[in-house]
């Protein structure tokens, strides 16, 4: 019988680089106490990181990690998939490396439905870089690249990842650490690509969108026991009346098949196990095309 | 020796390449060497096209400048390249457009209702076939072998469309004879049937990948490198692999460093502006030290610039693009067999060297079409590199540090999946064991081992190739598809027993010290390049490479270099070496 997991073999001896009180701690713990529950052992799971403070929650889970360049986690994190599909494939990012800098990924990985977990620490500010305003800036916050309030729309994660196709949508709140748990659980779960943003304020440079403020304008899904997660639609409307400033379970498609499994010639066994040799009658089979 | 040019041309979209595709494909399997060129543009209805087909009793790697039969398809193609047809050649032309030579030109115009012959056939797209059922009985080659193909071609689009192509193929053929004047001879030296494979570039790359245990390919369709995608889009399924189409290059790139992370064989191919994007991504590769492999399949540029050119200007962007210096292998094929064993060669630097690997190919090598022998199966092994055992990992007193320092600069990776060989690898400096760390001492040992892997690589032969004497009067630098044309000119050269040709294989680490041995024998040198700043001379003089008589030989107006134009570089370089008071 395998050996159980604990806190102990998903922590690493690294000391935290966020700020005392950063939300990220939350979405840390969360995401340690689903792995432990879920029992994934520390070395099928491989953590894909992007570029800012969310960015370093690699250096403290004790799985496979790779830390890559700004915006670019759900690419990679669908290489190592294909590549192993036996593995838990988690991509975890800020607000600006998913939804500005990475967008297009986003949108795409949305669409492909490959089975990957897209954990997104949300702070509506750009935290590493010193407080510069992120796609998720509310109008009019006031920050070092907007100092008379920004004059954009912000990006609304859950509505367009709800419009690009993807397949299980979800928001949870660091200091909502039950229910945070429960979602990321659930996200892993899913067999296919899985959007969960967390919303993690930012305590040093977002003065605007802080826990009490959550506290107060956030609802969740929970509290609604008519709302249905079958349902497209129903969702896109929950996110925009909410003005996504709710947390749940949005959407799942249970039926939905992952990319993975649709790929022609694409096998059970994982891409790594598989022998790459050929055989001469294989190759000549190959070459007899060209002659 | 003999040779003959055969040319079709005609608006694009007219169905040109396959047209040429045919011609090439029997003229192959006959037993001739063919290399098979087109011009074409950017857009796909419209816009004159040609396609351009050598076929020859010897090997073949050059365009030339001469074709034998001209097919027209518009009044256009007359225009334009009935001054290329030699004397007692002869064009034939679609009689639709009522075709007419030059005045003066002593050329036979064979005109053939070609359009009208395939609507009575009841198939208007056999008009091209009624042009090849012509070129063969001016090209005096047998029509069963064209028969025989044609009927194998169409055979899965139904009984009666082989039959309407064989008509049509026949009525070209007899209507062709009708018209040929007597002294009409166009007669290539006869061979014995060949198995060879007739392939560009493109396919030699897919192929090398395939074999050399590539399984995931990840791209951003671009001119012209989308072929490789093509191909493997058809041949990794066969084989468990997946061809996974991008939302760009920059997507592709980090979708390799992600398969190759975990274990897999992974590629991608892109041109000029798609090599631009992943720069950043074959940093991380470097700086993670995972393996990657990079195909830039070259085209003019900078920018868009001519998307459908041949230029070999990227080398100095494949050696040096990334910021902060990181350490990657260039290799440069210059036919489709070095085109197939660089890809294996390329896994297998990539995987032992944890690195990324640049195969920088180029459009003329990539896109047209050669005979060559065979691509053994034995032409590629597979090697993968340092990995940590589980042994190793589970042994009691075991302390796997993924960056350790060593003496070659590489350590032994663990991959996913593997207990015990959890570790970050991160484009952020770090420690040996993969954690984060800014720490001075460490910053330079890690800085160091990484680029110590270059030491010991520029250790490997194979830099060059070297074709010659052991001190020839003449050396010629070259590299990419231009060895072909090179080749080619130093044999039509009067004494080319003087002249050597020194191919640079591995364009990074650049191979100095073979360079500067073949340079030292020679009287002269003489660099062949296709690009406007002579890029490969420059790393040349970078390594120390300062010979007192060098000449240059640069082409980058889209055009193709012709073995007469290097013939006379060559002369010119000749007689430079024996010119005295040069320092």
């Amino acid at each position: 019988m395998a050996e159980t997991i604990t806190l102990a073999d998903i922590k690493t001896d690294e000391k935290s680089w966020w700020c005392p009180g950063c939300g990220d701690f939350g979405v840390l713990a969360a995401l340690q106490k689903a792995v432990v529950d879920l029992q994934i052992a520390p070395h099928q799971m491989v953590m894909v990181a992007g570029i800012g403070c969310s960015g370093k929650i690699g250096n403290y889970i004790n799985s496979y990690n790779i830390h890559v360049v700004h915006g670019r986690t759900l690419p990679t994190a669908m290489g190592v998939k294909l590549a192993n599909r036996g593995l838990t494939v988690l991509a975890v990012g800020g607000d600006g490396d998913g939804f500005a800098i990475g967008m297009g990924h986003f949108i795409h990985a949305c669409r492909r439905n490959v089975d990957v977990t897209y954990l997104t620490m949300d702070n509506h500010i750009y935290g590493l870089t010193k407080g510069q305003n992120s796609p998720t800036s509310d109008r009019g916050a006031k920050v070092k690249t907007a100092p008379e309030g920004s004059i954009e729309a912000p990006v609304r994660p859950l509505q367009m990842a709800l419009a690009s196709g993807a397949t299980w949508v979800g928001q949870g709140f660091s200091s909502n650490q039950a229910e945070l748990v429960e979602l990321i659980k659930s996200a892993i779960g899913h067999r296919g690509f899985s959007f969960l943003n967390v919303i993690s304020p930012c305590v040093t440079y977002n003065k605007v969108n802080t826990y009490a403020w959550y506290k107060e304008v956030l609802h969740t899904l929970k509290a609604d026991a008519a709302y249905r997660t079958d349902d497209r639609q129903a969702a896109m409307g929950r996110a925009m009346e909410t003005e996504e400033l709710v947390t749940g379970l949005l959407f799942e498609d249970r039926d939905a098949v992952a990319y993975e499994d649709q790929v022609a010639g694409y096998r059970d066994e994982p891409l790594t196990e598989q022998s790459l040799d050929l055989s001469a009658a294989e190759w000549e089979d190959v070459l007899a095309e060209l002659r | 020796m003999g040779e003959l040019g055969w040319k079709i041309g005609g608006d694009q979209g007219e169905g040109i390449d396959s047209t040429g595709d045919v011609v090439a494909t029997v003229a192959c399997r006959l037993g001739y060497h063919i290399y098979g060129y087109k011009s074409f543009s950017s857009r796909i209805k419209g816009g004159h096209t040609h396609y351009k087909v050598r076929i020859a009793d010897h090997p073949v790697r050059a365009a030339s400048p001469h074709s034998e039969v001209l097919v027209a398809l518009t009044q256009e193609t007359i225009d334009k390249n009935v001054a290329e047809v030699r004397s007692g050649g002869a064009v034939v032309a679609d009689a639709a457009f009522s075709p007419a030579l030059p005045e003066g030109s002593k050329l036979t115009l064979i005109s053939i209702p070609m359009a009208q012959i395939a609507r009575q056939i009841g198939n208007p797209l056999t008009r091209n076939m009624v042009a090849v059922g012509a070129s063969v009985a001016l090209l005096h080659l047998p029509m069963e072998a064209f028969s025989a193909y044609v009927a194998e071609k169409f055979a899965a689009k139904g009984e009666q469309t082989v039959r309407q192509n064989l008509s049509a193929l026949q009525e070209g053929h007899a209507a062709a004879l009708a018209q040929m004047p007597d002294g009409l001879a166009m007669q290539l030296p006869k061979v014995a049937p060949s198995k060879r494979l007739l392939i560009t570039g493109n396919q030699a790359v897919a192929l090398g990948a395939v074999r050399a245990g590539c399984r995931i390919m990840a791209a951003y369709p671009i001119t012209p490198a989308t072929d490789i995608m093509e191909q493997l889009v058809t041949l990794l399924p066969r084989f468990g692999g997946v061809v996974c189409q991008m939302e760009d290059e920059i997507a592709a790139i980090t979708l390799v460093v992600g398969a190759s992370y975990a274990g897999v064989r992974a590629m991608t191919a892109t041109s000029g502006p798609g090599f631009s994007l992943m720069q950043e991504g074959m940093g991380l590769a470097a700086s993670a030290e995972v393996p990657a492999v990079i195909v830039d399949c070259q085209r003019a540029g900078p920018s868009t610039g001519m998307p459908t050119k041949n230029e070999q200007s990227d080398i100095m962007a494949a050696i040096f693009g990334g910021h902060g210096g990181a350490a990657r292998v260039v290799l440069a094929p210059g036919t489709p067999e070095q085109a197939y064993r660089d890809i294996g060669h390329a896994f297998n630097l990539a995987e032992s060297y944890h690195l990324p690997v640049i195969v920088a190919s180029d459009l003329s090598l990539g896109e047209w079409l050669q005979t060559i022998d065979d691509l053994p199966l034995s032409d590629i092994s597979i090697e993968r590199g340092p990995l940590v055992s589980a042994a190793e990992l589970e042994a009691p007193d075991a302390a796997f540090s993924r960056y350790q320092v060593t003496a070659s600069g590489v350590s032994p990776r663990s991959l996913p999946g593997q207990a015990k060989g959890q570790y970050l690898a991160t484009g952020v400096e770090h420690l040996p064991s993969g954690k984060v760390s800014e720490d001075p001492k460490n910053r330079q040992l890690e800085m160091d081992k990484r680029e110590r892997k270059l030491v010991t690589l520029s250790q490997l032969e194979c830099g060059t190739e070297y074709v010659g004497p052991k001190q020839p009067d003449l050396l010629v630098i070259t590299f990419g598809s231009t060895v072909g044309p090179v080749d080619e000119a130093i044999a039509m050269a009067e004494s080319s027993a003087s002249v050597g040709r020194l191919q640079i294989r591995r364009l990074w680490p650049f191979p100095t010290s073979e360079v500067l041995l073949a340079a030292a024998a020679a009287g002269a040198i003489l660099f062949v390049e296709q690009n406007a700043q002579g890029q490969l001379s420059q790393l040349a003089e970078m390594s120390g490479l300062h010979h007192p008589r060098t000449t240059h030989l640069r082409r980058y107006d889209g055009t193709l270099f012709l073995p007469a134009e290097i013939l006379s570089a060559i002369m010119s370089g000749r007689q430079l070496a024996t010119t005295e008071g040069v320092s």
